[in-house]
């Protein structure tokens, strides 16, 4: 190498740097205007996530005290007496937050210690689905698709793992796996699917999981009517036998909570998808489909082939949920056992910017409002003001130069999820 | 018009693209802006353009200083310019794309296409442009495409016509005719800027040459200089643009292309009964203007392409009906002519490129989890011999200039045991320094006694680097001759022309 250029002298500019220095030169993006917009997404800083999400709890403050009687009497005289309307909104606030605060985290009028921390369990136990179903639309994403089939998968992960769980009779905690086997693997199936389609025919993977979405609900509500899922005891309503004692996810801290081992189910799947995505060759090549397809193909990669595995797995963490729905109670269940966690996944994955430690914080965070709506209630406020928040945050997190306007921030950088675990990873391996 | 430019700064962030530049162009000059890629002369020209808002300096017209908010400003002022990519609507009639913008209409709302294609008519009768002002854009050649480019700027009374890099589409005979063309605007009044790195053709038109090198001005130098002073002036030390290599030690024809031809959806024959071989140790060019089958030549030899038709050997091994990755396992090495879209994942580091092609089992992994130590090894080892100008292995691939990014994907095709190396426009864009790398390196491989498949539509290049050259024309190979063919003769070919 004996052709080292003088050119690039210390005192010259940073050679490694210069062609991307004018973006005239940039070829137009090649990506559909959709992934454009998801890598923005994706790439937002924790910085900007935690201030949309104070800045969502603010706005939902405000809405708190607008709404707040005590507050729109006071402030018929807010020019006499300021204090008392000043006064009104900060109770109303306090409350409100406070209640929050002591349905999801901590209450502190507990009587015993296990009144004290229950809410935080019920905050995990609620979290559970949230952070798996977030991790299969992360993932999704992470390969450049849009699974929006969420609720379908689930239903099939629920429905599957339901039939095994009071069909089958089997001793304890092999009954407990076949069925969380069962039901992983059949929503996995139903989401390879949509790869196949896709890889096939072309076939857009959002048009084909929403239509799914609808085949799931029907099929499933249809066969909750036969003997197949139906609790005889019924009557016409569609409704699942309980799962056996022995298909049920035993309770992990005793009677006193409802948290369940499906939620150390939840942390394993959490560190799969670190391991799967930032270590494994798999990931590697989910990651290389999604940010260039094409290069990705000419060095010999089979993306049809990606799509349809990256689809099975995406659903069988989708369909984990379902399971952790199904066998993490005592009764049996309707076709609404969904209750919005397909969707909300969605929200997830966004906010959790695709990676596993962002996904499971924000399953967390998204799990405490599920938890600590209730409480709200009781404080006067309606719960419908957490999914006003929920929306909110999301808008922020979604409309980057939004956020960096109201707290400008610097333009953002082109950080890739999970790069930087990779990069430590790397830097790992030069001080070896 | 004179136009002066006064110490231009621009800056992105930490990095300074233009230094403090002073620039006058006289009325009827031809004024050529030579530099590298990256030098900075494209931002220079969209700070003049109005696209970018100088950090420093003023911009004079006939010294009155004037501001550019936009391209509509420049363009009001009697600044016009010709992308590299023409900003035309294929579909569209060239007189309905000239007038686009600024539409002439008869009583407030009625459009006056009349009135556009006398115009059209006018502008190309009076500098010999031979357009028809109802041609549909999409059917003509690339060179007139840009000569439509030319009138759409004259149309709106440009005094000033910036033109960048104008011939990298264009074969030599259309260069030629814009070189006149050039010099007839210049005649009647019309200043141009000529951005290049094409040091022939500056020396061919130029009235004065402006070197540009890491956004700072180094020199002035006339036409008469010599190619090789303007190349290290351009690039700051004495560079040797020939290609030097040994006559090639031929080994067995290794590598067969019999009657291959390519369908596309509707059936048209996008690669036509192409028909070829190449020894070990031999380099076979492909020479011709882009769009005439070449891409599809190398996509249909890698297993890209569906509608393939006849048979590609390698090693006695037929490849039609492979799987890319059975290409590749056969010996390929591939550099694809669009690095950036693929042969490159920008987002993914320098290390994660070099092993795109071999992200399943050895040697970049253990079972499913990938050897991120075995990995930075390899990649030091592959910085350190390819010279890849990189801050380390994790710096994103996207972040390097165009040469350090050609210089991973060799690194990468080049590290499997080869059978055959196929290089699409493996310089194109590339400063003249890893040109020379590049070059070297791909000799180096041919003297290993491995086939080597070049395709170029750069002449000097394949003058330089082929043993055999093959021309192609509309999908067909036009005919197959030495290294010595004059270059009047392959640019006859690259029209089509067979004897």
């Amino acid at each position: 190498m004996s052709k080292k250029n003088p050119a690039a002298s210390p005192e010259a500019v940073d050679p490694v740097l210069d062609t991307t220095l004018d973006p005239a030169l940039e070829e137009p993006a090649e990506a559909s205007r959709w992934k454009v917009a998801l890598d923005e997404i994706l790439s937002g800083s924790p910085l900007r996530t935690i201030l949309a999400i104070i800045l969502a709890f603010v706005i939902g403050a405000v809405l708190i005290i607008l709404t707040n009687e005590d507050f729109i009497k006071a402030s018929g005289y807010i020019f006499s007496r300021p204090s008392d309307a000043w006064n009104a909104a900060r109770g109303a606030v306090g409350d409100s937050y406070g209640a929050l605060f002591r349905g999801s985290i901590l209450n502190f009028n507990g009587d015993n210690f296990t009144a004290v921390v229950r809410p935080f369990t019920e905050t995990l136990r609620l979290a559970g689905p949230l952070i798996v179903a977030g991790l299969g639309i992360a993932l999704s994403f992470r390969v450049g698709m849009f699974n929006i089939g969420g609720q379908g998968q689930l239903l099939f992960g629920a429905g599957f793992a339901a039939f095994v769980s009071f069909q089958l009779h089997l001793p304890f905690p092999l009954h407990l796996l076949v069925a969380i086997v069962v039901g992983i693997g059949a929503a996995a199936a139903f989401g390879s699917l949509v790869g196949f389609l896709k890889a096939k025919t072309g076939a857009h993977e959002v048009i084909v999981t929403i239509m799914l979405n609808y085949v799931a609900f029907y099929l499933l509500t249809y066969v909750m009517r036969t003997p197949i899922l139906q609790d005889p005891t019924a009557g016409g309503t569609p409704k699942t036998v309980a799962p056996d004692k022995s298909a049920q996810f035993p309770l992990l801290f005793g009677d006193g909570f409802a948290l369940h081992w499906g939620f150390i189910l939840v942390i394993g799947a959490t560190v799969f998808f670190w391991w799967l995505m930032e270590r494994s060759t798999l990931g590697y090549r989910f990651r290389a489909v999604g940010l260039n397809p094409s290069a990705a193909r000419t060095a010999g990669i089979n993306v049809d082939r990606v799509y349809i595995l990256a689809m099975a797995i995406s659903a069988a963490f989708v369909g984990l949920a379902g399971v952790n729905q199904a066998l993490g109670r005592t009764a049996g269940f309707t076709p609404n056992i969904d209750s919005g966690i397909g969707f909300d996944a969605i929200t997830v994955a966004l906010l959790g910017g695709s990676n596993a430690v962002g996904v499971f914080l924000a399953g967390i965070l998204f799990g405490a409002m599920k938890a600590g709506g209730p409480a709200m209630q009781v404080a006067d406020v309606a719960p419908e003001l957490l999914g006003v928040v929920q929306g909110l945050i999301v808008l922020f997190i979604a409309a980057p130069p939004l956020i960096r306007a109201i707290f400008r921030l610097p333009a953002a950088s082109t950080k890739i999820p999970g790069s930087r675990g990779r990069i430590r990873a790397l830097k790992k391996g030069v001080t070896k | 018009m004179k136009l002066e430019l006064r110490g231009i700064t621009k800056r992105f962030g930490a990095l300074t693209a233009n230094d403090h530049i002073d620039l006058t162009i006289e009325p009827g000059e031809i004024h050529c802006l030579l530099g590298e890629n990256g030098a900075g002369k494209s931002t220079l020209m969209n700070v003049l353009y109005g696209l970018y808002k100088a950090d420093e300096g003023e911009i004079l017209l006939d010294d009155t200083v004037v501001h550019f908010s936009g391209p509509g400003d420049a363009l009001a002022a009697g600044i016009g310019m010709v992308h590299q990519h023409f900003m035309l609507i294929p579909v569209f009639t060239v007189a309905e794309n000239v007038m686009l913008g600024h539409e002439p209409v008869k009583g407030g709302i009625v459009l006056d296409l009349p009135a556009a294609r006398e115009l059209v008519r006018e502008i190309s009768e009076r500098f010999g442009f031979e357009i028809d002002p109802d041609d549909v854009v999409e059917n003509l050649p690339v060179g007139a495409q840009q000569r439509v480019e030319i009138i759409k700027a004259l149309a709106r009374d440009a005094k000033v016509l910036v033109l960048d890099e104008p011939t990298a589409v264009l074969t030599p005979q259309e260069t030629d005719e814009l070189m006149v063309i050039m010099k007839q605007l210049a005649a009647s009044g019309t200043s141009i800027v000529f951005i290049t790195h094409k040091l022939r053709e500056v020396r061919e038109v130029a009235d004065r040459i402006t070197v540009v090198r890491l956004g700072k001005i180094v020199a002035t130098a006339s036409p008469t200089a010599s190619t090789k002073e303007l190349a290290s002036l351009m690039v700051g030390r004495t560079v040797d643009l020939s290609v030097d290599k040994n006559p090639p030690k031929l080994g067995a024809e290794s590598f067969v292309v019999a009657g291959l031809t390519v369908l596309d959806a509707t059936g048209n024959r996008l690669l036509d009964d192409v028909t070829f071989t190449i020894r070990e140790g031999e380099v076979l060019a492909i020479a011709g203007v882009q769009g005439n089958g070449q891409t599809e030549l190398t996509e249909a030899i890698l297993g890209l392409r569906s509608g393939v038709r006849g048979s590609v050997t390698l090693d006695g091994k037929e490849l039609v009906g492979a799987s890319v990755r059975d290409s590749l396992d056969a010996g390929i090495g591939f550099v694809p002519e669009d690095r950036k879209k693929d042969g490159l994942v920008a987002e993914f580091s320098v290390a994660e490129n070099l092993m795109l092609d071999r992200s399943v089992g050895e040697p970049f992994a253990k079972g499913l989890t990938i050897k991120f130590d075995y990995l930075e090894d390899f990649a030091e080892k592959a910085i350190e011999e390819f010279d890849i100008r990189t801050q380390g292995t994790t710096t994103l691939a996207g972040r390097l200039s165009g040469g350090n990014q050609q210089k991973v994907v060799l690194a990468r095709e080049l590290s499997r045991e080869l059978r055959l190396l196929i290089a699409s426009q493996p310089t194109r864009g590339l400063d003249v320094g890893s040109i020379e790398f590049v070059h070297d390196r791909i000799i180096a491989t041919r003297d290993s006694g491995i086939p080597v498949l070049i395709v170029s539509t750069e002449l000097d290049e394949v003058l330089g680097l082929a043993d055999r050259i093959a021309v192609m024309y509309r999908g067909r190979i036009v005919g197959i001759v030495g290294p010595d063919t004059t270059r009047a003769r392959l640019g006859e070919m690259m029209a089509g022309i067979e004897s």
